[in-house]
């Protein structure tokens, strides 16, 4: 299950789960449903009576690690930041890595960044895979309490809704002057790429900060890299009538925002599907295919799915069973041809 | 890939669908999308011709092994007097044609 719960399906069960998952993206995302033979193939793959499934040889692809730092101090290993990637690096086969601050948003880095810095630069004389510096926009962190605007939040249940809108969009400068700030302190620093993950975590006005934080960086820094991961699948419209080159951002889909990222210089976009935790993993995963499919097939940029816990088929759990998760890492790389995970 | 245990998500998907890292050329091709906005494919075969070995042994550990001993690319494990980390990574931008920012940072400071 979605939960990551082990469940029996029978065949016309599996069957069935795999048919409205993909009906079910084609009819709320305006995209193809996946055809027959492709959904016979992730057929076989749910059947197959092995507990590890990978891709075929020849059809391996490149792995990016959102918040990758923080992963092995959040189980209480206690090693430091560089050490950190020395292991991924070294142990654990990872084709790039990312170093994060344990605050992952741009805004609590901002008075930090000079203690970030040389933790980057001592990083990049000892490893050899390409580093990003990371962090999520976290618009959230901008509103009163915590930040210098009015709570949308809290203005909108008042009806006073061109007050939360305006600070949103105040909210909105605020942040890419902090983005702008991190990420340049960082590339000057020697980063090979600066990774926005949660992108859009606190709706259009997050991704609208992003892309344009974006676009000042890659003015700035045309040959450095900028990936760009999503939070969710569609945009939220918490402010309901941002534009970005004209397209109202609220609501849109993987396949819709990935053309936005292009326009705003992004390397590599990370677009996601979320996981429902009360549907079958051949639901969720039949259901991710199809968005991801249509993403893929639009973009002249690389795109590494989001595929962590909760997102891309990928159960809502800490520890997630590897059955499920390198089925669904095999049928999403061969079947949607994408770049990365 | 995101939040999950290391064994459930980052070794999973590295043994299920990844390209091994430095195990193979998983770092190189990396390098291709990151600074040339290459897809996966033309990513791989730009690698592939600049090491002049076949697409399928990128992933190969032996075969890969012995070629970033021999080119300088730094190796998982490291022997007395090989290139290693920013040594190596010299060598990466050389061989790929690209540039490094860590390793134009370092040319700059020492003005070589």
């Amino acid at each position: 299950m979605g939960d990551g719960s082990p469940i029996e399906m029978t065949e016309s069960e599996l069957r069935h789960d795999l048919e409205e998952g993909t009906r079910e993206a084609a009819a709320r995302g305006k995209v193809p449903a996946l055809s027959e033979d492709e959904l016979k193939h992730l057929y076989e793959i749910f059947a197959a009576p092995y507990r590890f499934l990978s891709v075929e040889p020849g059809k391996e692809i490149v792995l990016s690690y959102d918040a990758g730092t923080l992963k092995i101090r959040r189980v209480g290993i206690a090693v430091n930041r560089i050490q950190t990637l020395q292991i991924y690096e070294k142990l654990l086969g990872a084709d790039t890595m990312e170093l994060a601050h344990v605050d992952y948003s741009f805004k609590p880095i901002k008075p930090i960044i000079g203690n970030e810095q040389p933790v980057l630069e001592q990083a990049l004389l000892v490893t050899h895979i390409p580093l990003f510096y990371g962090a999520m926009p976290n618009l959230g962190l901008y509103s009163q309490p915590d930040g210098p605007f009015p709570n949308p939040s809290e203005l909108l249940p008042q009806g006073k809704i061109a007050e939360a809108r305006d600070s949103y969009e105040k909210s909105v400068e605020a942040a890419i002057r902090d983005m702008v700030y991190v990420s340049t302190a960082m590339i000057e620093s020697g980063a090979d790429g600066i990774n926005f993950d949660t992108t859009g975590a606190a709706g259009d006005p997050d991704f609208l900060a992003t892309l344009k934080a974006v676009e000042i960086l890659k003015k700035k820094y045309p040959d450095i890299c900028i990936e760009l991961g999503m939070a969710g699948e569609f945009v939220l419209g918490m402010h309901g009538d941002l534009r970005y080159d004209g397209v109202r951002l609220a609501g849109l889909y993987p396949h819709q925002q990935v053309k936005l990222a292009e326009k705003a210089g992004v390397t590599i976009f990370g677009p996601v599907v979320n996981t429902n935790a009360s549907r079958s993993c051949p639901w969720n995963l039949a259901r991710a295919v199809t968005f991801m499919k249509a993403c893929v097939e639009v973009s002249r940029i690389p795109i590494h799915v989001n595929m962590g816990m909760g997102v891309g088929a990928v159960p809502v759990t800490d520890h997630p069973p590897i059955d499920i998760v390198s089925r669904a890492s095999k049928a999403m790389v061969e079947m949607t041809r994408l770049d990365g995970l | 890939m995101g939040v999950g245990d290391p064994y459930g998500m980052a070794i999973t998907h590295a043994i299920a669908s990844g390209m091994g890292g430095m195990r193979g050329a998983g770092d190189l091709v990396a390098r291709m999308q990151m600074t040339r906005g290459m897809k996966i494919d033309e990513a791989k075969a730009y690698v592939a011709k600049k090491l002049r070995i076949g697409v399928t042994d990128l992933t190969d550990p032996v075969i890969m092994t012995e070629l970033r001993q021999e080119l300088g690319l730094g190796t998982v494990t490291p022997l007395p007097g090989q290139l290693n980390g920013l040594e190596a990574k010299f060598r990466i931008a050389d061989l790929l044609g690209i540039e490094i920012n860590c390793v134009k940072r370092f040319r700059q400071k020492v003005s070589l």
